[in-house]
């Protein structure tokens, strides 16, 4: 009955975040809000040589943001702060409904998975939580500043 | 404008009944109304005048439509006979719709009254010389009476029309406060209070150089004598407290700080915002300064507040807002305030919205207060005594349903209330979720944010049984079976 966006891999990641912990050495990390529920986060970035090395997240929420946080810090661990940059582009356009090719929904992974939300405006702020997070790191270059 | 007189002078049997619930003609007679309600039908016509009879009309159908059905017991919760009023219920029958403390369903009679004010009456109210507009400002004023009747105040003279609570509460906030706050002094509001009626305070006490002082309830939700006697003393000008928590749902002990700040000469703001959608609500028995409640929790229209006060408080306060229709006279440098309450009244006022609001109260008088209040209890104390047998449901607030006024707020065990929220609205069961704009309380509670289902008299059993039928499959769809 409850199915659409809460599919086994969400609950998964619900359940067992593989990125939620304290980062030692973070090169940067942000505060992530939605005031309108109270869900907090904060996100922590290792960045080597313009690759994030490292991304790791603490904090509060529904299941559909910290889900969210953890496909992200999953899919850009590794990624160039670039390639990053259009991950996060790509999830933004697709939670807020728009149509995406099927080679760049190969691209966001299990993220993908989100994209019903679009489809659930009221939630459509969990899902962003953590990769406006990581937008607005990645804007400011601060991360790629050693 | 023919139509107009027309359609009026034969009480009570105008345009609002040709489309309203109960489609033949003088329901009064009818339908063999109780006769309290006769009455009161009778009353209006007679002494509310022409344009009364809209009102008396959404009473009369209210009463009508219900009256037939209406269960020998008010306290019988199977299906609602009440539902069949209310357009976006009897056009939604799949939807539990329990967030009523959000904002309330209207009946057909009170969409009926906004659009029969624009179809027979509408022309701007005060302004004109014209008949019409002494329609619309007759209409006004006929609302006005209806509300001060509604709540126990003395004078209709005294009833302020504002566009919601929070800007009632905002007016006395800004316009009275600062002439009796000064520096040291304190406000003492409880920790239970909507943000509407807490920045405002917050914004009053920074201006005054005041302090802000909160009174804190036990475990259960209560606020103690004995944190009232330490909270309200000598300093205390002001006590603003919500009549019932819109999270926990109590009724806080009103009349008891009224006693003990005017003790001290200070002044009572009461917020009535969810109050009066649920208990029969006197300002005189409450004893307070200023009472606040919107009309859209109560069955009425968006955008309409009410804001009753002492008559010598609001003579001696300034205006809040300034502009058209608020003053005697206006010369370069200067102005003069026109009487209250048009004083507090600048601009256009939303008649269509004033009229349908005494539509909304006559439809609630028609049910019953009393109706209302044992409908709503009944309502409580089953979904609380099925959500007792959820061991993953935790309510919070007082063990007695009898103190919930309608407001059940609870969490889910390891499950977001959003993630709750969501998989209710699945099953096409609506709640709140969130800090439901308290979020000092839940911070106090110790709580992110919270669930919360709010009932109005028209819920019935199937609802609660949506909701605990939900819940299990939230339950399940975070935990498997």
């Amino acid at each position: 009955m409850a199915s659409s966006i809460y599919t086994a891999a969400l609950m998964e990641h619900n359940a067992h975040p593989d990125y939620k912990y304290d980062m030692d050495a973070p090169t940067a990390t942000l505060d992530g809000v939605n005031p309108s529920c109270g869900d907090e986060l904060v996100l922590a970035l290792r960045v080597e040589d313009g690759v994030i090395e490292e991304a790791a997240f603490t904090g509060h929420g529904c299941a559909v943001s910290q889900a969210s946080a953890d496909m992200m810090a999953d899919l850009v661990t590794g990624e160039t702060v670039e390639e990053a940059r259009r991950l996060t582009s790509l999830f933004l356009s697709m939670v807020k409904g728009e149509e995406l090719s099927s080679a760049e929904l190969e691209d966001l992974d299990e993220a993908a998975e989100l994209e019903s939300i679009s489809r659930m405006p009221a939630r459509v702020k969990c899902a962003e939580l953590a990769w406006r997070t990581l937008e607005r790191m990645l804007h400011d270059g601060a991360p790629q500043e050693e | 404008m023919s139509t107009v007189l027309e359609s009026t002078k034969a009480a009570p049997s105008g345009a609002a009944l040709k489309e309203g619930a109960s489609p033949q003609g003088n329901a009064s007679h009818r339908r063999g109304a109780a006769p309290q309600e006769t009455a009161v039908l009778q009353e209006d016509a007679a002494t509310l005048g022409k344009t009364a009879c809209a009102i008396a009309d959404a009473a009369a159908a209210a009463a009508g439509s219900s009256a037939t059905v209406r269960p020998t017991d008010p306290a019988d919760i199977a299906a609602s006979p009440f539902k069949r009023d209310f357009p976006l219920l009897a056009n939604h029958p799949e939807l539990a719709f329990l967030d009523s403390a959000a904002t309330a369903q209207r009946p057909k009679t009170v969409l009926d009254a906004q659009r029969r004010f624009y179809e027979d009456m509408n022309a701007n109210a005060l302004r004109g010389l014209y008949r019409l507009s002494v329609e619309a400002t007759e209409a006004i004023e006929v609302a006005r009476e209806r509300v001060a009747r509604f709540i126990g105040a003395p004078s209709a003279r005294d009833v302020v029309l504002v566009r919601n609570a929070s800007e009632a509460l905002n007016l006395v906030a800004k316009a009275f406060a600062p002439t009796v706050l000064g520096p040291g002094d304190e406000v003492c509001i409880t920790i239970m209070e909507h943000h509407s009626n807490l920045i405002p305070w917050q914004q009053a006490c920074q201006a005054a150089g005041a302090r802000l002082v909160y009174l804190y309830p036990d475990e259960q939700g209560v606020i103690q004598p004995e944190e009232m006697d330490a909270k309200v003393g000598p300093r205390t000008k002001i006590v603003a407290a919500a009549h019932v928590s819109n999270v926990l749902g109590i009724e806080n002990p009103i009349a008891e700080l009224g006693r003990r700040v005017h003790a001290h000469g200070g002044y009572l703001v009461v917020d009535g915002a969810q109050s009066v959608p649920h208990m029969k609500v006197d300002v005189q028995a409450l004893d307070c300064d200023f009472f606040a409640f919107s009309a859209h929790k109560a069955f009425g229209p968006f955008g309409m507040g009410v804001l009753w006060g002492k008559h010598e408080l609001l003579e001696a306060m300034p205006p809040f807002l300034t502009g058209g229709e608020m003053i005697d006279s206006v010369t370069e440098q200067d102005a003069q305030w026109a009487p209250v309450p048009e004083k507090f009244e600048a601009g256009t006022q939303d008649a269509a919205g004033i009229y349908a609001t005494a539509a909304a109260i006559a439809y609630m008088e028609a049910v019953g207060r009393d109706v209302i209040e044992r409908r709503e209890r009944a309502l409580v104390r089953d979904c609380m005594e099925k959500l007792a047998e959820l061991p993953y449901v935790h309510v919070i607030g007082h063990p007695d349903p009898d103190q919930h006024h309608g407001v059940i707020s609870f969490n889910v065990e390891g499950i977001h209330p959003h993630d709750v929220a969501s998989i209710l609205d699945m099953q096409n069961v609506a709640i709140r979720a969130g800090h439901h704009c308290a979020q000092p309380l839940l911070a106090w509670l110790g709580q992110e944010s919270c669930c919360r289902a709010s009932y109005a008299f028209y819920n019935d059993e199937a609802d609660t049984d949506a909701l605990v039928e939900g819940l299990k499959t939230v339950w399940r769809t975070f935990n498997g079976e």
